[in-house]
């Protein structure tokens, strides 16, 4: 399809999307309004599991087996991307070239930040059920912190620290414990993911039954999955080269 | 006015198409991508809106429950949307760096045929 015939087609196509969608927002309810019946039913059943942070307890408590879907999507991609980032049979991988001038400024800042940055990602992952956080965000922010020790450190002192297989077991393990949970709690309760947990008393730390435990092994996964990945994109760039006299 | 916030997701929505269509570059189309997907947040987070009511989440500091609550549930799945995208977006980037790589070039329109 040549170029003007697909813009013709997306302006079409397009054009016809707006209309529908510009429809659909004067038809919903108007914004910041006091219509909430999700909101309605979600926080009394997030109260009566003592989870004082009712979006984990939708993402892990009353909603935990589309959690179970968003992680196996996470799962596939991470896999996906090791699948397609391995050297091929025409690339080698070479030893990473050591040099590079870094600021003195740059290094303190990294190593100063490295250890702040693991310990709040591992607050937010354990207050995940109590205050704004959990296993998602958590995790995010452990997996990208540890690369701190790239930015101020080396590539070298990185790989020292950062062995892939802990992390490609993580990924395994987090992704395994949430669904073998949801299977336990499935043959205790006969409802899969239900919160069989004793559920603690209101805002204490070790309350809200299994939001806790899936926060974790979400935060495990999530945490992993962001090392497996950029590992990957890293590796690429500084690893692998085109092995000399292939043809592409 | 009180559909201004939906309109501004559904132009951000339709500008990240847009740009998918005439890209000239995949890392590009990829981009154009996740700014549509920022149309839907924006959405979700606006559907879930109210004003002059706090976040759902009640331990801190500690206070008693109440309903007046911005809705947990669009931002619990706007949430768990992030980190999706984000690992998808991931995903896509490695399949064009191997079609740098494999076809060397970037242009998705010269993209005709499936090479190994």
């Amino acid at each position: 399809m040549s170029r003007p015939v697909r813009l013709a087609m997306f302006g079409l196509a397009g054009g016809v999307t707006a209309v529908l969608l510009v429809l659909a927002a004067f038809a919903l309810p108007g914004f910041g309004g006091s219509r909430h019946p999700y909101r309605d039913a979600a926080v009394p059943a997030a109260v009566r599991h003592a989870t004082p942070n009712v979006i984990s307890s939708i993402n892990f408590d009353l909603r935990g087996l589309d959690t179970l879907g968003e992680e196996t999507i996470l799962l596939a991609s991470v896999v996906g991307v090791v699948v397609l980032l391995r050297p091929a049979a025409d690339e080698r991988v070479r030893e990473p070239r050591i040099g590079g001038r870094l600021l003195d400024g740059t290094r303190l800042f990294g190593y100063l930040f490295l250890p702040i940055t693991t310990t709040i990602g591992l607050l937010t992952v354990a207050h995940g059920a109590l205050t704004p956080g959990g296993g998602f965000q958590g995790g995010v922010v452990i997996g990208t912190g540890l690369h701190l020790l790239y930015v101020a450190g080396s590539y070298r002192a990185l790989k020292r620290v950062r062995h892939l297989e802990v992390f490609e077991y993580g990924e395994a393990l987090g992704a395994g414990a949430f669904a073998c949970f949801g299977v336990a709690t499935g043959l205790v309760s006969g409802a899969f993911l239900a919160n069989v947990l004793p559920l603690g008393s209101f805002g204490d730390l070790f309350s809200s039954g299994s939001v806790l435990l899936l926060n974790c092994s979400v935060g495990i996964e999530v945490a992993s999955g962001v090392m497996v990945l950029l590992a990957q994109f890293l590796a690429q760039d500084i690893e692998v080269e085109q092995a000399e006299g292939a043809k592409r | 006015m009180t559909v201004y916030p939906y309109l501004v997701a559904v132009f951000v929505f339709l500008v990240g198409a847009f740009g998918i269509v005439r890209s000239r570059n995949l890392i590009h189309a990829v981009v154009c991508l996740s700014v549509a997907q920022a149309g839907t947040y924006l959405l979700l987070v606006a559907v879930g809106f109210q004003w002059k009511a706090p976040p759902p989440v009640f331990g801190s500091p500690p206070t008693k429950p109440t309903l007046k609550v911005t809705d947990p549930l669009v931002q619990a799945m706007a949430l768990t949307d992030v980190v999706v995208s984000g690992t998808v977006t991931a995903l896509l980037l490695a399949i064009a760096v191997q079609v740098a790589k494999r076809q060397d070039m970037s242009d998705p329109n010269e993209l005709a045929a499936l090479r190994g």
